[in-house]
């Protein structure tokens, strides 16, 4: 048995370092370093692993600007047979159900028998991606998966965490899994690759080369094929009267212990 | 959606439709129409309807926008013997807009055998409660929630539909958003509506300190909010009129997922049920120095949480993140220590009682969302507090 793999990666901003001009409101996105989102690297891992045991190839497979090329080719160092980038202009200002309509679009065109995504972007945050694919393709998904437990002809078995209860699941191929990074510890970009895989190429595809994933419906691209529209953006709103301590670290002490017994928590 | 709808809050049951059908494709169940398969979408049961309460397919696309009904999905757990708390949490926020909108709310529980009793619900103000049972809706499984949930949509039409941002709500609701081909809104912090309908979202986003107001420009607007944001709803006195109604669920045969095993899982306490939460920020310089604010949690019966570049570096396992992307936390009391504020940070615990935030950087935004800002070295302060509570704590010992 083989199992083809898609894994979905997402180059994102490093966290802690977008930060907003105090007088404009606007990002200041320039000189931030991009990375690839760190949950995809469980997915990517996910995926190596069980290559490994079926056999099968693995395909890195991401939407956004060239740059984002990088994150593909990362993907390559730590073991992926193949990169698409979906980069086209006309993909720009994508939400969720944009992304996963065209990423499924995509996947659509490849052979696949298991998409493998991360749970959430660090920049997005919503995990919304992974089950909007599954629908798009029509197949089954599950989310939060902590641990690969083994797969067989046609089916996967993970076990996926539910808050309160784990449930054993058995997802049957061709279908969605979005993994946490609990699943795996990622392997790192190996040196060896990065030279092996030098020359090799990332497809970039563009909207042209994509078929609607449903007949007679969308394209859902970009700004124009989504859902929701940003208004506003504003700075948060902060808590009014507060008291403002200042003085060495004993003296601090000494106040916090008073209030905190004031306030019967002492 | 090619079926003729029936408008369960108007219609009242009075059976002319029935008696009109030229085909003999209606019948009625629990006082209402459903139309069986030999219903040809003719207009006769619609134009003969003294309530109006039968509309044809494509008459009222627009219908339900504009009307400011909400539709909350409750969350279930333990086999479906108890409601989770988010579940009355979204009721209240659900109940508050539909008031802004002069809408209704209908609340709708999935699963099986459910033993929690939907109908207590109205208690609350919902106009309806809608109850999905069947054998395939437990355990949870994407699929065929999605399925029932869908159906309830389709039958509602509502304005606005609430989950919650559980690992539950946030496997099934983008799924549902995708189905219906609409957008769907993550882990909103704020939510109004307008009279007429219209679903403003707030949360923070682009990654940055910054929040955002997100409009869906189709229907229904859906939204996921945390466990633990949102007031939870309180009784009232009962409305007229509300009322129970059972869901068709018709399994479907596509491929799903089979669940081999439900275990509970390992459970510790966690912060969000904590009353003190002592909560470690990269002003921590190295993991053994938690130990410190675990002290202090300790003395205060507490417990410690962090940002989270601690859990990206490992210091902390995930359950103890506190923000947009871990818990929400409603403390008594929550003492930051060495945390800048980042608003994803902030959305996590900006509803606790009593804030105090520890940090050396004056104009650190923490200080925004503090009762008391301690302008201070951490190292400096906890070490002193503990000693001072050590020389004191014969008081506590008694
Ligand atoms: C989509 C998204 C979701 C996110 N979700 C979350 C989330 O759920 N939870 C979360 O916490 N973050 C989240 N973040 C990250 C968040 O933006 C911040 O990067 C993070 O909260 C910063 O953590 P920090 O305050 O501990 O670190 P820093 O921002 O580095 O702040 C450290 C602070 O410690 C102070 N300090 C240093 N030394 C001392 C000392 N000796 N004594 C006293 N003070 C000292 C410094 O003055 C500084 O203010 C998210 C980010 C994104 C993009
Ligand atoms: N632009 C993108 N390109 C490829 N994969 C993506 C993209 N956006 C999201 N994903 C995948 O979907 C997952 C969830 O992302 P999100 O819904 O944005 O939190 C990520 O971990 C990725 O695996």
């Amino acid at each position: 048995m083989v199992i083809d793999f898609v894994v979905c990666i997402k180059q994102v901003p490093q966290t802690g370092e977008v930060e907003v001009d105090p007088d404009t409101g606007n990002l200041l996105r320039e000189g931030v370093q991009s990375q690839l989102n760190p949950y995809d690297l469980h997915a990517l891992e996910a995926a190596f692993r069980l290559r490994e045991e079926v056999g099968g190839t693995v395909t890195a497979l991401s939407m956004g600007p060239s740059q984002a090329e990088s994150a593909v080719r990362e993907a390559f160092w730590m073991g992926a047979d193949r990169g698409i980038l979906l980069s086209d202009r006309r993909f720009a200002g994508a939400d969720t159900l944009a992304t996963a309509y065209t990423l499924a679009c995509a996947i659509n065109q490849i052979a696949c028998d298991l998409v493998i995504t991360g749970l959430q972007t660090t920049d997005g945050d919503t995990g919304q991606v992974g089950p909007g694919i599954a629908e798009f393709l029509q197949v089954p998904h599950v989310c939060y998966v902590d641990e690969i437990r083994s797969v067989a002809a046609e089916m996967i078995r993970v076990l996926v965490g539910l808050g309160e209860v784990q449930h054993t699941v058995e997802v049957p191929l061709p279908g969605v899994i979005s993994v946490t990074r609990s699943a795996n510890q990622p392997r790192l970009p190996s040196f060896r690759r990065k030279l092996a895989t030098a020359d090799w190429q990332v497809d970039v595809w563009d909207a042209d080369n994509l078929r609607p994933v449903s007949d007679g419906e969308g394209p859902f691209f970009g700004l124009e094929g989504s859902a929701t529209r940003v208004q506003r953006i504003f700075p948060p709103p902060s808590r009014p009267e507060s008291e403002t301590w200042r003085g060495d670290g004993q003296q601090l002490a000494e106040r916090m212990m008073t209030k905190l017994k004031e306030l019967r928590f002492l | 959606m090619t079926a003729l709808r029936v408008d369960t809050e108007k219609c009242d049951g009075c059976e002319l439709c029935k008696q009109a059908c030229p085909f003999g494709a209606i019948e009625m169940k629990e006082g209402r129409p459903h139309f069986t398969d030999d219903c040809r979408l003719c207009p006769v049961c619609s134009e003969e309807c003294p309530q109006k309460a039968i509309s044809l397919p494509g008459e009222d696309s627009a219908a339900g926008a504009g009307s400011g009904d909400v539709m909350v999905a409750a969350e279930l757990r333990g086999g479906g013997g108890e409601f989770a708390p988010v579940t009355l949490e979204l009721l209240g926020e659900g109940l508050r807009l539909a008031e802004q909108a002069e809408g209704k709310v209908h609340v709708v529980v999935v699963g099986h055998e459910i033993s929690c009793e939907p109908k207590r619900l109205l208690a609350y103000g919902v106009s309806t409660v809608q109850v999905y049972d069947h054998p395939q809706l437990q355990p949870f499984r994407p699929l065929p929630h999605t399925k029932a949930l869908q159906d309830a949509v389709q039958r509602l039409r509502p304005d606005a539909v609430l989950m919650a941002a559980s690992e539950k709500g946030r496997s099934l609701a983008p799924r549902l958003a995708v189905r219906l081909r609409t957008g769907l809104t993550a882990d909103c912090t704020s939510l109004q509506m307008t009279s007429s309908g219209e679903l403003k979202q707030t949360r923070p986003a682009f990654g940055g300190d910054i929040m955002a107001t997100i409009a869906t420009e189709t229907r229904p607007q859906m939204a996921t909010v945390r466990p633990g944001v949102m007031e939870p709803a309180q009784k009232r006195p009962k409305k007229q009129g509300a009322a129970v109604h059972t869901g068709e669920f018709c399994p479907d045969d596509r491929p799903t997922v089979r669940v081999s095993e439900v275990k509970s899982a390992p459970r510790g306490r966690t912060i969000a049920d904590a009353d003190v939460v002592v909560a470690a920020g990269r002003g921590v310089r190295q993991p053994e120095d938690l130990q410190l604010l675990q002290k202090l949690a300790d003395v205060l019966g507490g417990m410690v949480g962090c940002s989270r570049p601690l859990v990206e570096n490992g210091w902390l396992p995930n359950t103890r993140q506190v923000g947009l992307s871990g818990r929400t936390v409603r403390a008594r009391l929550y003492i930051a220590c060495g945390i800048s504020g980042a608003i994803q940070h902030v959305a996590g615990m900006r509803q606790s009682d009593i804030i105090f935030a520890i940090n050396r950087d004056e104009k650190a935004p923490i200080f925004d969302v503090a009762d008391y800002a301690v302008v201070g070295d951490l190292y400096e302060v906890i070490p002193a507090l503990l000693s001072t509570v050590q020389e004191g704590g014969s008081v506590d010992a008694v």
